[in-house]
């Protein structure tokens, strides 16, 4: 190996990084945070793998997983888990969005809604 | 399953060459991830960056400045406030510095064997001509080009193509195959536009500036098998990549050369009968651009035509779309992106002597592979900015002798 590739992998582009949220150590974090949910979406596909392989009966081995290839069917299965994983961790950013338009419609605080059903 | 949702194909379907990085389980797991990422964000998390602007940034601006917003500039300002979209552009630049990695770690970690194989096919052929001598243009070295480490032109050894391999592995990624298995669908358009607008026309002699790894050119060598074509580009570690990847293709009529498209003063006036770029005027500059246009001009046979590949430009559009096709200028390092976008193309290309009346512009789509993938919807709602294979054709034909002594008489 004529590199070391875990390090090089991870280099930085060059050029001056944006931050977008008002903490810079807050996105840190989101990248953080993202980037172990891509691990575990991994596991989670790699353990998909072991169980068809167990399923089909041919035999478990690290060979078999490396060159497992889903079918039709188990690619659209397993790409629609990526869907619900995503859409499960990312269910703040879904949640915000809906809060945008609720409020434009009126959406009362809760101070409000408190002080009117307790009247 | 109730689910009404388009389901993306995986990564391993991805079209593979004698060059192309060998994935492990793991490997397109993380690709099939960050696909699906990429998916999520453009159809689930983007419209909410409209929703914010219309409902919560634009009632604002009203309020205070009495009147519309006039400019994508004055847009990102009030923007840059906005909660959901601060969580949108984090989420996007984070999702596209891990596709770097997945694609890095990919590729370097077998950079032995993907260099060995592309030496292979590389080392004595006459359709590689590498010039060390070449300079390598400011505005290509300032930043890393669309955030990825070391750009086209950095090579992490000698001989080394990975930046070539990096790029192949993930483009499937950050267009969710949109471009087809081979990502030549920019490719593949240009034919199809020339096969059904101008059937008679048989370019001999062929020109591809800009070419990085081939995946456009290759289509067209395929296309027009007969034709000399020469496919230029300023960075070794792509040429090389792409010279081999196009002979493991079985495609042998591209040259693939290192020149700086500022100067094609090698090349003798009226040689090549079309001239194409594809996606590559927006990685030029404010100074480069005309100069290269005007090179073109030259370059061209009498009835020869000029043909480039880019995402729409600007003007006419809503000032918030502008905002969002601009992202990239700003945070994904792409400095001439907006800049090119708002540039008169009529008026440049008139002014290298191709006048307005002999060019055009049309739109065109990646036509999808659909033996592998998923058929493209269309109608859907969803508005893309920019990420679905669409894009604006144009360029101009070089008047005829007989009519460029008309005007000169």
């Amino acid at each position: 190996m004529s590199v070391d590739y875990i390090a090089d992998a991870g280099r930085k582009a060059k050029g001056q990084r944006p931050y977008f949220l008002e903490s810079a150590q807050t996105e840190q974090l989101l990248n953080i945070t993202m980037a172990i949910a891509q691990e575990l979406a991994v596991t989670r596909e790699r353990m998909d793998t072991i169980e068809r392989l167990l399923e089909a009966g041919n035999g478990v081995t690290r060979e078999a997983i490396e060159n497992y290839k889903p079918d039709a069917a188990a690619a659209e299965q397993r790409q629609t888990w990526h869907q619900e994983f995503i859409s499960r961790i990312l269910r703040i950013v879904q949640q915000s969005r809906e809060e945008i338009t609720e409020n434009t419609n009126g959406q009362a605080d809760m101070e409000t809604v408190v002080s009117q059903v307790s009247q | 399953m109730s689910s009404n949702r388009k389901v993306l194909p995986t990564w391993d379907k991805v079209g593979k060459h004698a060059l192309f990085p060998e994935a492990k389980h793991d490997e397109i797991a993380r690709f099939n991830f960050l696909a699906n990422l990429n998916n999520h964000l453009s159809g689930q998390v983007l419209p909410g960056v409209k929703e914010a602007y219309e409902q919560n940034a634009l009632p604002a601006f009203r309020a205070e400045h009495g009147r519309e917003p006039e400019s994508r500039h004055e847009v990102r300002e009030m923007m840059k406030k906005q909660p959901f979209y601060q969580l949108w552009s984090a989420l996007r630049r984070s999702t596209m510095e891990c596709r770097q990695q997945a694609g890095r770690s990919l590729v370097l970690r077998q950079i032995d064997r993907i260099n060995a194989a592309a030496a292979e096919l590389n080392n004595g052929a006459e359709t590689l001509v590498l010039n060390p001598e070449t300079q390598i243009p400011d505005y290509v070295t300032v930043v890393d080009t669309h955030c990825m480490p070391g750009s086209y032109h950095t090579s992490v050894v000698e001989g080394d193509v990975s930046a070539g391999a990096n790029y192949d592995s993930g483009l499937f990624v950050t267009t969710v195959g949109q471009l087809g298995s081979m990502t030549d669908g920019g490719g593949r358009a240009i034919c199809d536009w020339l096969k059904k607008d101008h059937a008679d026309f048989k370019p001999k002699r062929i020109l591809d500036i800009g070419c990085t790894i081939g995946h456009n050119v290759v289509p067209i060598g395929q296309a027009f098998p007969d034709a000399e074509i020469i496919a230029i580009d300023v960075s070794a570690p792509v040429l090389r990549y792409g010279h081999a990847r196009a002979k493991s293709l079985g495609v042998n009529n591209i040259t693939f050369m290192q020149v700086n498209a500022e100067d094609l003063s090698q090349f003798a006036d009226e040689s090549f009968d079309l001239i194409t770029t594809s996606m590559v005027l927006h990685e030029l500059s404010a100074q480069s651009m005309p100069k290269i246009l005007s090179e073109i001009s030259r370059l061209l046979v009498p009835g020869g035509l000029s043909l480039h590949l880019e995402q729409p430009q600007y003007s006419g559009r809503p000032v918030f779309e502008q905002f969002i096709r601009d992202w990239d200028t700003w945070n994904n390092n792409e400095p001439f992106w907006g800049a090119m976008h708002d540039v008169d193309l009529v008026g440049m290309i008139d002014s290298t002597g191709l006048p307005s009346d002999l060019q055009f512009s049309a739109a065109v789509t990646a036509k999808v592979d659909e033996s592998i993938f998923p058929k493209t919807e269309t109608g859907d709602k969803t508005e893309d900015y920019g990420r679905a294979a669409a894009w604006n054709v144009f360029g101009a034909w070089k008047p005829a002798e007989a009519a460029k002594q008309e005007s000169v008489a």
